[in-house]
């Protein structure tokens, strides 16, 4: 696809808008500046007070602050945004004292943390919630090291400020060598009151997009393809009311992206001196915004991805969701670097800069301009690469024992049925024209996608191995009602896509097919016994999230058994990318082959896509698993977990 | 009116009546069927238990339940709206016509209301107000069942009993239709269809239709049977924020049958156009 030609005026009016928004440059706390601000001059401005030892005391109050120019109230934890960076040891009990001052019920959830659940700090699944006036006492063993974040689970206060860096130093020495760190936590901060950014989405679930395909698209289109060409790549989309340019529910249009709590303008700076390894613990705090994370002049080592310490892969540029932590080590030069982060839908950005000096500045990159969604974000494992893939995986389970006569029959009953439902259908509303243009591939890729199936379908027949993860599409019976606007019929599998706007756009792009763990999956090696497997589903339309077609109101607890090897099959039957994040228990994913990867606490699941991780529950309790962007978990993309 | 404006008229007048018609026997039912697998359809047979994999338990049963489920999430809240469509002045006949609606309820089941009427002279002329419950029937559209009230300051009141769809048919039309049972065997069915065409990201040229149709004369009323009326514009909005837009447009007023017989011995215009300048809001 093109980059949409409306850009530059977007961006025209964006500008406008962060210069008034600009007016104040950091969120400072008017009741309490001393909190944030230490002094002018310190490279630590805008970063959280540290706290560390075994106990620490929390307090959760409303405070004034004022990102925007206008004085808003958020939810803090001892006055600061973000919260208090806690910082303890590897093995460990530490002890925390949460006192709630609001006036309503509040909790802390330690995201990725591996505890006994009455500490998970879900209210209504694993306590039942700190009251007002309560003090609660949060008392576990810390089993693991790395970057992690800890964050309201109660109503929207995760939105209006209350999420912090925890960072758990090992035991025995860190193999990552660096000369100094920072933490980085990104967030989003909107004036408006979270509850009526919700009801609006209700009423108009794409109030906040201006990136809307318009007339002027269309009449670019017809110059640069012609008329059919044009008509060709809107069809599909306009006849099954799905927009191209659904990348985020919310904008810059309500959202102020912040970097440790500082807005753009107010520009969070960090300081190195000439030579030092800088270790940069990104931790993407916000409620509802993917980050696309760069810094321009510098290649970033990621060597740990949530929490957890990867064989070190060099890159340009990562992508991450809500929940999600990476850590990077840069070798900066004697000059000054932005660390930009530009959020998914292209709307705006944070950003802060890393330099030798306070006197130096770097240059601030254009925003990319927005991307459409492609067909394989919709139809799945349509485009070329996906198709590769399929192929590499049929190789491997035919050699993993399948005999050609069964692969060959299955084909061909396969081709049989997949004209007359999926692609039948598809391509007759579609028109020739778009087979032969979107789908020009599309006697090949059929192909290849049906041995993928009929592999998978055999595959089970055969024998009862559940060495790779299944390729059998089942839908939910509940995916066909009004919950449902979408369903994919042909997943793509693809691990080493980075994702809408972020293919080939020349830079190096990290993706989940680069990341190893360094530890930790080789202790459960132990081939699943199970498989579970579900579909991340929406209505854009209706402003509803579900799994399985079902809202949390409507659905059961998944039961787990302690101790058990459960393969889980997240499959995306929605158009946006959902960080999905399961608690308790490692989330250990795994390629389309069954080879176990990394070990990860959310996974990101990109629109059509179809992805695996293997977990082993070892912690009793009820749990939470859901998606971490805010609106949708709230929406009803949750469930529950039953571990006994 | 000039014989150009006359020539675009009716042209339009074609379109939109096809397109009525097409949106018609495709909407709803139909549509879904003839996109196939990735929208809508019934549940095959071996379609997945979304409950399989819960062993039996549920949020307050089962090990370390909560005895009384505490979690509620929106899915399970009341949410309301107050939509302003057209709050619209004619500049010739200085009268004033309103369409809003507002609802109450869930995702899926929702109480409407929907008022529509034409003011002159600070007085209400005629108006009809529906009372629907709403039930999600599809993704994309909910049925609606209740009541009408027709009001009218010169002919007779009428109630009728309401049964109709309202959602977004295939390529982004708006559709809203009703038939109505009213007393005596008396029957209409009203059809309306929007579209709305962004020319930027805040201008929005809209088209629309509302046609209405009546199973008997209402001479009373200055109503026929057969298609009555039809009513074409097209409104250009600037969406100054995403709730608060002001617009200008031109309508297009047609009376058929019967009725034009009516209007004509009433000595009404048959056919009316109309300059609107107007607002469309909502909360
Ligand atoms: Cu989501």
């Amino acid at each position: 696809m093109k980059p949409d030609k409306s850009m530059p005026a977007f961006q025209k009016s964006f500008s406008r808008r962060l210069f008034v928004k600009g007016l104040a440059a950091g969120g400072l706390l008017s009741a309490m500046p001393n909190v944030l601000q230490a002094s002018v001059g310190n490279a630590q401005l805008g970063s959280a007070p540290v706290l560390s030892g075994n106990v620490v005391d929390l307090v959760v109050e409303e405070m004034p602050v004022n990102f925007t120019g206008v004085t808003r109230i958020a939810t803090t934890i001892n006055g600061s945004i973000p919260a208090p960076t806690l910082r303890f040891r590897e093995g460990d009990e530490v002890t925390i004292r949460v006192t709630n001052r609001l006036k309503v019920a509040t909790s802390i959830h330690w995201h990725g943390i591996i505890l006994p659940f009455e500490m998970d700090g879900v209210p209504g699944v694993s306590f039942s919630g700190i009251e007002p006036g309560e003090t609660f006492v949060y008392q576990f063993t810390l089993k693991q090291s790395g970057t992690y974040w800890y964050h309201s689970h109660s109503g929207f206060q995760e939105m209006t400020g209350m999420y912090g860096a925890l960072i758990i130093d090992p035991r025995e020495a860190d193999p990552i060598a660096s000369d100094q760190e920072q933490i980085i936590v990104l967030s989003d901060w909107t004036d408006e009151d979270p509850m009526s950014v919700f009801s609006k989405l209700k009423v108009q679930s794409d109030i906040y997009n201006f990136n809307q395909p318009v007339v002027g698209d269309f009449i670019d289109d017809v110059s640069t393809m012609g008329t059919s060409g044009a008509l060709a790549k809107r069809r599909m989309w306009n006849q099954m009311r799905m927009n191209p340019t659904d990348l985020a529910d919310l904008s810059a249009e309500t959202f102020t992206f912040l970097m440790n709590g500082i807005t753009p303008a107010g520009d969070w700076r960090a300081l190195f001196k000439q030579g030092e390894k800088v270790r940069l613990r990104f931790i993407n705090g916000s409620s509802n915004s993917f980050f696309d994370v760069r810094i321009p002049g510098l290649s970033l080592k990621v060597v740990q991805a949530d929490g957890q310490n990867i064989k070190p892969v060099d890159v340009d540029e990562f992508r991450f969701g809500p929940g999600e932590t990476y850590d990077v080590i840069v070798e900066p030069k004697n000059d000054a670097y932005t660390i930009f982060a530009q959020s998914m839908d292209r709307s705006g950005y944070a950003r802060g800069t890393l330099a030798v000096n306070e006197a130096v500045t770097a240059q601030i990159p254009e925003l990319d301009s927005a991307q459409w969604l492609e067909m394989s974000d919709m139809m799945g494992a349509m485009d070329h690469s996906a198709m590769g893939h399929g192929m590499g995986h049929d190789m491997k389970s035919d050699t993993a024992g399948m005999d050609h006569s069964a692969m060959g029959h299955g084909m061909k009953s396969d081709s049989a049925k997949m004209d007359h439902s999926a692609m039948g259908h598809g391509m007759k509303s579609d028109s020739a024209r778009m087979d032969h243009s979107a789908m020009g591939h599309s006697m090949k890729s059929d192909a290849a996608e049906m041995d993928h199936s009929s592999m998978g379908h055999s595959m089970k027949g055969s024998s009862s191995s559940l060495a790779v993860p299944s390729q059998k599409v089942r839908h939910a019976s509940t995916e066909y009602g009004p919950s449902v606007d979408m369903r994919v019929d042909m997943p793509r599998t693809n691990l080493d896509d980075p994702g809408i706007g972020l293919r080939n756009n020349n830079r190096r792009v990290l993706t989940f097919s680069d990341l190893r763990s360094v530890d930790g999956i080789l202790d459960d090696n132990r081939v699943p016994t199970r498989e579970i497997e579900l579909h991340l589903t929406g209505n854009m339309e209706r402003y509803s999230w579900s799994i399985d077609g079902l809202e949390f109101g409507k659905s059961t607890p998944i039961y787990m058994k302690q101790g058990e090897r459960i393969r889980v099959i997240l499959q995306n039957d929605t158009m946006m990318t959902h960080p999905m994040h399961l608690h308790g228990m490692w989330s250990d994913l795994e390629s389309p082959e069954g080879e176990l990867l990394v070990r990860r606490h959310t996974i990101s699941v990109q629109p059509a896509q179809r992805i695996s991780f293997l977990t082993t529950p070892h912690d009793l309790g009820r749990w939470a698993w859901h998606c971490h962007l805010l609106f949708h978990m709230d929406a009803g993309m949750f469930r529950q977990v039953v571990v006994s | 009116m000039n014989s150009s404006i006359v020539g675009l008229k009716q042209n339009f007048h074609k379109a939109v009546l096809a397109l009525a018609v097409t949106t018609l026997s495709s909407v709803a039912f139909s549509a879904e069927t003839d996109i196939g697998q990735p929208q809508g359809g019934s549940a095959p047979p071996d379609a997945r238990d979304p409950h399989a994999y819960s062993d039996g338990f549920t949020f307050e049963r089962g090990p370390y339940s909560q005895e009384e489920r505490q979690l509620k999430l929106a899915d399970e809240h009341k949410f309301w709206a107050f939509i302003g469509d057209r709050f619209e002045y004619d500049t010739d006949s200085e009268t004033g016509v309103f369409d809003v609606q507002g609802w109450y309820g869930t995702t899926y089941d929702r109480l409407y209301i929907k008022s529509e009427g034409e003011v002159e002279d600070g007085r209400l002329q005629e108006s009809e107000t529906d009372i629907l419950w709403s039930h999600a029937y599809n993704a994309y559209f909910d049925t609606q069942l209740g009541i009408r009230v027709d009001q009218s300051r010169e002919g007779k009141d009428r109630q009728w009993l309401a049964a109709g769809m309202q959602g977004l048919a295939p390529y982004w039309f708006e559709v809203d239709m009703t038939a109505y049972l009213g007393d005596s065997g008396r029957t209409a069915l009203s059809v309306e269809a929007e579209y709305e065409l962004l020319l930027t990201q805040k201008l929005v040229l809209q088209p629309r239709a509302e046609l209405s149709f009546y199973g008997k004369d209402d001479e009373i009323n200055g109503i026929g049977s057969g298609l009555s009326q039809a009513a074409l514009g097209l409104r250009l909005r600037y969406e100054i924020t995403r709730q608060f837009a002001p617009y200008i447009g031109i309508e297009w007023t047609d009376k058929f049958g019967k009725t034009a017989d009516f209007a004509r011995s009433e000595g009404e215009s048959v056919q009316d156009t109309q300059y609107l300048v107007g607002i469309k809001f909502w909360f």
